[in-house]
């Protein structure tokens, strides 16, 4: 299966939308830093204000590893839709293009043909990942410099020690990882039962955005549906910034609040990466191919 | 013994209410060149589709190089090559990145020669490094003429190759088409809406109709100088008819929703001329229609 999985990723690579994704991650990460080059101090300040009385900080709360975890609040929500952007497209432009008729009167069968689409696209997605990763976190490194972690959550604060930081990181982009694969498994699923590009991407939009809602609503009725819910673990990637404490109230170095919780969301996005891809190819597989 | 390259038995396809193909059954032997033809949703492109596995069939049997499509459809789609319809192909890439890739699919490995040979083949050899996004439509039929040709297949199917060439490329076509089947002894199964080209190339041709075969047989014997049709024009048609119908002619008369028509051999028709005249038919015209395109007219005009 190698030769069409190099086949789909040749096409990848040549094809300009492609791109789109990685110049829209570069230039929201460059942006943000630049803004928190210059007025960072003023931002720090701000994030600060309501506990300055109360806890005083020392070094550098600013620092590389802060500004990595606010760019993955805020573009962990969007890159999906980048995701989406190819992966609803994988099948259901080829059947737009009419090259899909090409590729399945090759020798190799639907379900390979279906599952190297998949192969790129996830590797398309690691890749959107690991340049994500490289900006947010090792660009913010160099540029801010590291120091203790300091997390401010709803009704909590999180002091993480900096030699405790980076591992978490690498921990919550494997996470995001499983994330982004359910998103690009779940357009892929879209992208099989239509013979458009548009529509796809569209369909795929509107459902992390309608399961979203329904993960996030706080009605006894959705409850029961949540915990099975993809939308309501893929933000689960903050769980590595949850750091277990002892008796004196001091972060345990190396530690994780719940990581049943984690293992657990990697469970329930793996069962949904692997229905949306089995159910692709039980659609493909039935169709028949008129466009 | 001719070995039957397809082999195709009460095949039908189903889409809602519509029989798109309705009970087909033909046969395809080696090194033919074998015309289908229809008209415009006739079921052409639907039984070819069948035939490359796109499509799946309601009912019947499809056996190619004597083996059937299902549980052998990977080996038997090795030794195909095909042009379904439009050239549609990847704006994106260069003729030369489509064959490379499209060698990569194939079990045998197929040289940068071989690629090269093939783009000269179809006439793109200057044009392979530019993007198929700048490419007239007469060139991506070519070159999807081209990846069809690429791995050396035995059997080639092309629906409407010649749709957007100009004559100069139509007229390649058809050499290219006859040279496959008479120099390489390739098997050849194509259709098109140019009946002319197909009454130039087929060997045998199988005519089909809302989802039916109406005939099928050699290009020979469906244009049998014995087998001429020929159209009567006269003042009184209805009159001319039942005069013919009182004749030893009664047995030649072609039923048709318009026009009289007569199947007569090509040497009888002086007789029939002095029939007419004697019999006091007010004659307009009388007119032999022994091409493909009539016969194909006049079989499908009538259901």
């Amino acid at each position: 299966m190698w030769p069409i999985i190099q086949i789909e990723l040749f096409k990848i690579y040549k094809r300009p939308r492609t791109y789109i994704a990685f110049g829209a991650i570069a230039a929201l990460i460059l942006v943000i830093q630049m803004g928190l080059k210059i007025d960072g101090e003023a931002y720090a300040a701000f994030l600060m204000k309501d506990i300055n009385d109360t806890l005083t900080v020392d070094g550098k709360v600013l620092n590389g590893y802060l500004i990595c975890y606010i760019l993955l609040q805020l573009l962990l929500v969007h890159v999906p839709l980048l995701v989406a952007l190819i992966a609803a497209d994988m099948l259901s432009g080829e059947a737009n293009l009419g090259t899909l008729r090409l590729l399945f009167t090759t020798p190799y069968s639907r379900t390979q043909w279906v599952l190297a689409k998949f192969v790129a696209a996830s590797l398309y997605t690691i890749l959107l990942l690991i340049w994500l990763a490289f900006l947010a976190l090792f660009l913010s490194m160099w540029i801010f410099g590291t120091d203790d972690l300091f997390l401010m959550k709803s009704n909590y604060v999180v002091l993480i020690q900096e030699q405790d930081v980076f591992w978490r990181y690498l921990g919550a982009f494997v996470f995001a990882s499983f994330s982004l694969l359910t998103v690009a498994a779940l357009g892929f699923l879209m992208s099989s039962l239509a013979n458009n590009s548009i529509g796809p991407i569209v369909a795929t939009i509107s459902a992390i955005v309608f399961f979203t809602i329904l993960s996030t609503l706080n009605i006894p009725l959705f409850n029961v549906v949540k915990p099975y819910l993809f939308t309501t673990h893929m933000n689960n990637w903050k769980e590595f910034f949850d750091i277990q404490v002892n008796e004196s109230n001091d972060a345990i170095t190396g530690s994780i609040l719940n990581v049943a919780k984690i293992k657990n969301s990697i469970l329930v996005l793996t069962v949904h990466i692997g229905l949306f891809v089995g159910a692709s190819i039980w659609i493909m597989k039935k169709k028949d191919i008129l466009s | 013994m001719s070995m039957s390259v397809i082999k195709v038995q009460a095949l039908s396809k189903t889409f809602g209410a519509l029989k798109a193909v309705d009970q087909l059954s033909f046969e395809v032997e080696a090194g033919q060149v074998y015309g289908f033809l229809g008209q415009n949703g006739s079921g052409k492109s639907t039984t070819i589709r069948m035939l490359l596995s796109l499509i799946h069939p309601s009912e019947g049997k499809i056996e190619i190089f004597g083996k059937s499509l299902i549980g052998h459809r990977s080996a038997i789609l090795e030794q195909i090559g095909a042009v379904i319809e439009r050239p549609d192909l990847y704006p994106y890439l260069t003729a030369q990145e489509h064959l490379t890739l499209f060698a990569k699919l194939r079990k045998q490995k197929i040289s940068a020669a071989k690629i090269e040979a093939t783009l000269s083949q179809v006439g793109l050899l200057a044009r392979a490094h530019d993007k198929v996004q700048t490419y007239s439509l007469g060139m991506k039929q070519r070159l999807g003429i081209g990846i069809a040709l690429l791995h050396d297949p035995a059997l080639i199917i092309l629906d409407e190759p010649t749709n957007g060439l100009d004559p100069q490329g139509i007229a390649d076509i058809r050499q290219l088409i006859k040279s496959l089947s008479k120099d390489q002894g390739k098997t050849v199964l194509v259709s098109s809406h140019l009946l002319s080209e197909i009454e130039q190339i087929a060997t045998h041709i199988l005519i089909i109709h809302q989802g039916k075969k109406m005939a099928e047989g050699p290009t020979s014997s469906l244009l049998d100088p014995n087998k001429t049709i020929v159209q009567i024009k006269t003042l009184d048609d209805q009159d001319a008819k039942q005069k013919l119908m009182d004749s030893a002619y009664r047995a030649n008369i072609l039923e048709r929703s318009e026009g009289l028509y007569l199947s007569i051999p090509k040497l009888d028709i002086p007789g029939l001329n002095t029939f007419l005249v004697a019999s006091n038919i007010a004659l307009l015209s009388l007119e032999s229609k022994n091409s493909l395109e009539d016969y194909f007219l006049q079989l499908t005009s009538t259901y």
